[in-house]
């Protein structure tokens, strides 16, 4: 059953060729072989996932055909599923269970995907690599000396060690698509308000977006499809009709205008890196897609501009974690220092950086030179990409600098800072933007090929498009099938 | 905008984040590398510019106003640190003094 597509899987149940309960238990034992090696899971849901593939298999008796009919699901630890520990890789809610599910997970759910397990991330969503996880560590299966990305790290591997048919993440400034890059997998986060945010845990509110990890470009428009639009448990939700997007699905680029940004030089990045995305771009021209250069002089802006907006959001976001309600509580003489001890003792340092540099940037005498002024510049780069779309359709670029690095490579907050950097802009503009598979390095000291990612950019809504230049690439270049991941030692141990 | 002068002990204070001397030394540094990173939008022309809150403004999104169940209390207090009954317990807030 390796890479076999969540399409193919709901066909199949869906005709009765299988079932729901064979597809979850068959990727339950993968999961047992190999989650000990790769560690995608903070917890496997296998109750759960039996009960769920029943249901599934008893609806389809029944004459219902799902769209997701057994599809075996990973979901990021901050996002709620009833009964279930969401912790956030956070020891401030290592035994929180979750009393309500959210919206994302919900239709997923409804729509026949099976819930195979809770996956790793770093804390609270914050970083870039998985890294800062407080509850355990998650390896890039083609290379278990490296890092899968981040923050949806343990979403990303799960799919590509084949531990998972498709995942959910959450994308606030590169969340989704570096670790797609880093892991050889699709990894698309639409436009912000288009798929409900009720039940995912709040980093940024006005970034944060779900989105899904897949192996097809396909398999992502299915999940999208199925997840988009309206809810009236997120108020920012986007009511506005949502165009399914898989009939959007196209073979070519004809009469399709490529954005190539001019800030954007290749020249920086390591001579086979920048070989493969000079390829990819010419792969794209040779669909017949006219490339065009465009201007985004402000999107140098974007990490700083990131770096206040999101740290402010999350520190006024993290007020809640206080040791009262839920959650862990470290007792002290009194309530004041017991805020301060649950605090310390449940959050990591990454956390504590965004929480103090936010609190900085929105106290007294700092909040207009720093906050507003980061507001501002958001202004700008949003404005700077709607006139860039102006002459083209979808914008290319790397998804990041660098194929997956080794752990503990970037100590420094700031060298981990300047990953996202091909990522914010477009998270600051709200707009959809995925990383699709683009070809294959082999840095020294690599046990093998690693996978880039292409990010590829539409204006605000333009999902269906988006897709559709995806798949096309994706289906005319075949990276993803000239490679697979090295074999993964069994061992015990997994969750 | 002045960069590497936060002032960490004060910051943790207004985050109700307790830290110990090494970690103030730490993360001063840290932050101070970041501030510096960000004075760089010192160089942007804003003055005339609008701030961006969200960038697809929704305003007053309503919903009827009925009543909708909420979440089941004895679900809600599971998952309290420390609760008596039907109540969450929680440290003095009011000295007895005062």
């Amino acid at each position: 059953m390796e890479a076999t597509t969540a399409r193919d899987i709901a066909r199949s149940v869906n005709a009765g060729e299988t079932s729901a309960v064979e597809r979850a238990a068959a990727m339950l034992e993968r999961i047992d072989e190999r989650d000990g090696a790769v560690g995608a899971y903070l917890a496997v849901t296998r109750e759960l996932a039996r009960e769920s593939a029943e249901r599934v298999d008893a609806r389809v008796a029944a004459g219902e055909r799902l769209p997701l009919a057994g599809v075996p699901l990973a979901i990021k630890d901050n996002m709620c599923v009833t009964g279930t520990p969401t912790t956030c890789a956070s020891k401030i809610l290592a035994n929180w269970v979750a009393p309500y599910t959210a919206t994302a997970v919900r239709r997923l759910l409804d729509a026949g995907a099976i819930p195979l397990g809770k996956t790793n991330l770093d804390e609270f969503a914050m970083g870039s690599s998985c890294e800062n996880s407080a509850l355990g560590r998650t390896a890039n299966p083609w290379d278990l000396s490296r890092v899968p990305g981040g923050s949806s790290g343990g979403s990303a591997a799960a799919v590509a060690a084949g531990e998972a048919t498709v995942s959910i993440g959450s994308d606030t400034g590169g969340s989704i698509r570096e670790p797609a890059a880093f892991c050889g997998v699709v990894g698309f986060k639409p436009t912000y308000g288009r798929i409900s945010r009720y039940g995912l845990i709040a980093f940024a509110s006005s970034l944060d977006q779900i989105g899904p990890f897949s192996n097809t470009v396909a398999d992502a428009a299915l999940l999208y499809d199925v997840m988009a639009g309206r809810d009236p448990m997120d108020a920012t939700t986007v009511d506005r009709a949502v165009e399914p997007s898989l009939p959007g699905l196209r073979e070519d680029l004809r009469g399709v205008r490529i954005g190539i940004v001019k800030e954007f030089g290749l020249g920086d990045l390591d001579p086979e890196v920048r070989a493969a995305y000079e390829r990819a771009y010419a792969d794209l021209a040779a669909l017949g897609a006219e490339l065009v250069e465009v201007a985004l002089p402000t999107a140098d802006y974007g990490i700083a501009t990131y770096y206040l907006i999101a740290p402010a959001e999350c520190s006024s976001n993290l007020a809640r974690f206080d040791g009262m309600r839920y959650g862990l509580r470290v007792e002290a003489a009194d309530v004041g220092s017991t805020y301060e001890a649950t605090r310390a003792a449940g959050f990591g340092d990454e956390v504590k950086r965004r929480i103090l540099i936010g609190t900085y940037a929105l106290s007294s005498g700092y909040y207009d030179a720093y906050y507003v002024r980061a507001q501002k510049a958001r202004t700008l780069i949003a404005a700077d990409f709607a006139k860039a779309f102006e002459a083209c359709d979808a914008i290319a670029c790397p998804a990041a600098a660098s194929p997956a690095f080794a752990f503990d490579a970037k100590a420094d907050p700031v060298s981990m800072y300047l990953m996202d950097y091909y990522t914010i802009p477009m998270s600051l503009a709200g707009l959809p933007s995925l990383s699709v598979p683009c070809g294959y390095v082999t840095p020294p000291g690599a046990a093998g090929p690693l996978p880039l990612g292409l990010e590829l950019s539409a204006p605000l809504f333009a999902e269906r498009a988006l897709l559709g230049i995806a798949h096309a690439y994706e289906r005319s270049t075949r990276h993803a099938e000239r490679h697979r991941i090295p074999a993964i030692p069994v061992s015990a141990g997994a969750r | 905008m002045a960069s590497g002068d936060i002032d960490v002990a004060y910051v943790a204070k207004l985050a109700r984040l307790a830290l110990t001397p090494a970690e103030i030394e730490r993360f001063g540094t840290q932050l101070g590398a970041l501030l510096e990173h960000v004075d760089r939008l010192a160089g942007l022309p804003v003055d005339d510019v609008a701030a961006t809150a969200a960038v697809i403004a929704q305003s007053n999104v309503m919903r009827a106003d009925v009543p909708v169940p909420s979440l089941d209390r004895e679900t809600v207090l599971r998952a309290a640190p420390q609760r008596e009954g039907a109540y969450f317990r929680v440290p003095r807030i009011i000295a007895e003094d005062a």
